[in-house]
């Protein structure tokens, strides 16, 4: 479980986040969305230690990561497993080597035991075969996959995701968010999203938390997400015609 | 502004040198950035070192117009100014361009693609595994690419004189072996160390802290190639002066 207490964070004179409170629960996946410059990429970024919070706490497990130095962070850091919007896969190794990896940094596996454990994830990503191929040579969806192959070879607790959906098509999409919700399933690991993505939200949001200029506007389910009536987080989610006629029909 | 910069230069340089997570993985990345800064600058730096001996064959020859001076006196100029000066330097400032937009560019795209981000997240300390074998490749590969400028450089004097007819190659033989200060050779290997680990840092930390996506990738590439060309012309002067 990740618990996250009254986090602030501004950059110079941008106040971008303004006291989040919010939990996060293992075996559901938890979407945070908002709008552009909502803080949500910041809250993120804040969870995983890639920015310091200016006030507030951030729990894993009940142990503050905020205070924890470098060094203290690491085996929390060892349970965390992240995909990026860009998949930030590492340009000068293969599919294989990028998951193999964190597994050579962080534990004594054989290399038998380390190709095995890339075969496994690889196969549960859908792209078995596929180790020998650089970064350039994948398309969209299938660097995300292998960024969700690398992201569960040290089988988290926590399973980061900043915006899993961008530039792909609507069908790969839906692959992704079902392969997310599967994995949390099979994991039973704390899953947070971030996105835009509305199929999303509807789709695999057990648990929604809607920014608004930096705050928490609201929080709840996929399904109570479609009888709100907060104003701000209907403009958001029934931006377009498409979505307006949909609501009509929940 | 500058101390600014100074100090985060240094901070960065406090986590490279903190304590490898894993030996076996950084001896790897060492070998492939001694490969990278070594084998793949050799060619470059032997046309041009054989290449500045020749001309300052010519040239030395050209000045020297007293019929007082023996021929010799060439070669003798010639191996001084290529083991104190031209062999170190003139290698350092072709290598920053080559070595130092390499190593800038490529972490700098590492940066703005998020692949910095996903080893921190990993609990993998970034500017260790980054940064830590490029400083030591430089350190170890720079010094063995200025003995072989230097050797080029005379070889290139030999050749110049001869063909130019400036100096015959037995004059210019006696000038290179004649009083020789081994010494000088001690200041040129100081050198090559600093001058290898100013290449290395100093575009490691401009990519490193790189902010926004391609544009800003190329100028602080550009940007790291200009600061460290100054560091090492400040840096020759400042050992020159403690040494000699």
């Amino acid at each position: 479980m990740i618990v996250v207490q009254d986090i602030h964070k501004s950059f110079g004179s941008n106040h971008v986040l303004r006291g989040i409170d919010a939990t996060f629960e293992p075996g559901k996946i938890s979407l945070i969305i908002g709008g552009s410059g909502s803080g949500k990429s910041t809250l993120l970024k804040c969870m995983v230690g890639l920015h310091a919070p200016d006030r507030g706490k951030i729990l894993y497990q009940g142990q503050d990561f905020t205070r924890l130095d470098f060094e203290s962070r690491i085996p929390i850091r060892k349970e965390i497993g992240m995909l990026f919007q860009n998949s930030a896969l590492f340009d000068s190794m293969t599919v294989e080597q990028n998951i193999t990896f964190p597994l050579e940094m962080f534990t004594e596996m054989s290399r038998t035991e380390k190709v095995d454990r890339a075969n496994f994830c690889l196969e549960r990503v859908n792209l078995a075969g596929r180790n020998k191929l650089y970064p350039a040579e994948l398309s969209g969806g299938m660097k995300k996959r292998v960024g969700i192959a690398r992201a569960i070879s040290m089988s988290p607790k926590y399973l980061f995701v900043d915006e899993p959906n961008s530039g792909l098509d609507p069908e790969t999409s839906i692959l992704i968010d079902e392969l997310i919700a599967e994995l949390t399933q099979e994991y039973q690991c704390t899953t947070v999203v971030v996105t835009h993505d509305m199929n999303s939200v509807m789709g695999i949001g057990d648990y929604i938390l809607f920014l608004y200029k930096g705050q928490k506007w609201w929080e709840g389910s996929n399904k109570e997400i479609a009888h709100t009536d907060v104003e701000e987080l209907n403009n958001f989610v029934f931006a377009s015609p498409f979505m307006k006629v949909a609501k009509e029909q929940f | 502004m500058f101390f600014t910069y100074f100090g985060q230069y240094l901070l960065l340089l406090r986590s490279v040198f903190k304590r490898p997570e894993k030996w076996k993985i950084y001896w790897k990345e060492i070998i492939l950035e001694m490969n990278e800064i070594g084998i793949g600058s050799l060619g470059l730096i032997m046309i041009i070192s054989s290449f500045i001996g020749a001309v300052m064959t010519m040239q030395i020859a050209f000045q020297l117009v007293s019929d007082l001076i023996p021929t010799s006196v060439i070669g003798q100029i010639n191996r001084d100014s290529n083991i104190l000066e031209l062999g170190p330097t003139i290698s350092a400032l072709v290598l920053m361009g080559k070595v130092g937009s390499s190593i800038s560019s490529q972490i700098g795209s590492m940066r703005v693609t998020e692949q910095i981000d996903a080893l921190e997240i990993m609990g993998i300390n970034a500017p260790g595994y980054l940064i830590l074998p490029k400083i030591i490749a430089g350190v170890v590969m720079i010094p063995a690419l200025v003995v072989v400028a230097i050797g080029c450089a005379i070889t290139g004097g030999l050749v110049g004189g001869a063909l130019s007819g400036a100096v015959t190659p037995a004059d210019y033989i006696m000038g290179i072996t004649d009083s020789f200060n081994g010494f000088t050779v001690s200041v040129a290997m100081v050198k090559a160390v600093v001058f290898g680990f100013i290449i290395t840092s100093v575009p490691a930390y401009k990519g490193f802290y790189v902010r926004g996506g391609a544009l800003e990738v190329g100028q602080a590439s550009t940007r790291a190639v200009v600061i460290g060309c100054i560091s090492i012309l400040a840096a020759d002067y400042v050992i020159t002066a403690m040494m000699l």
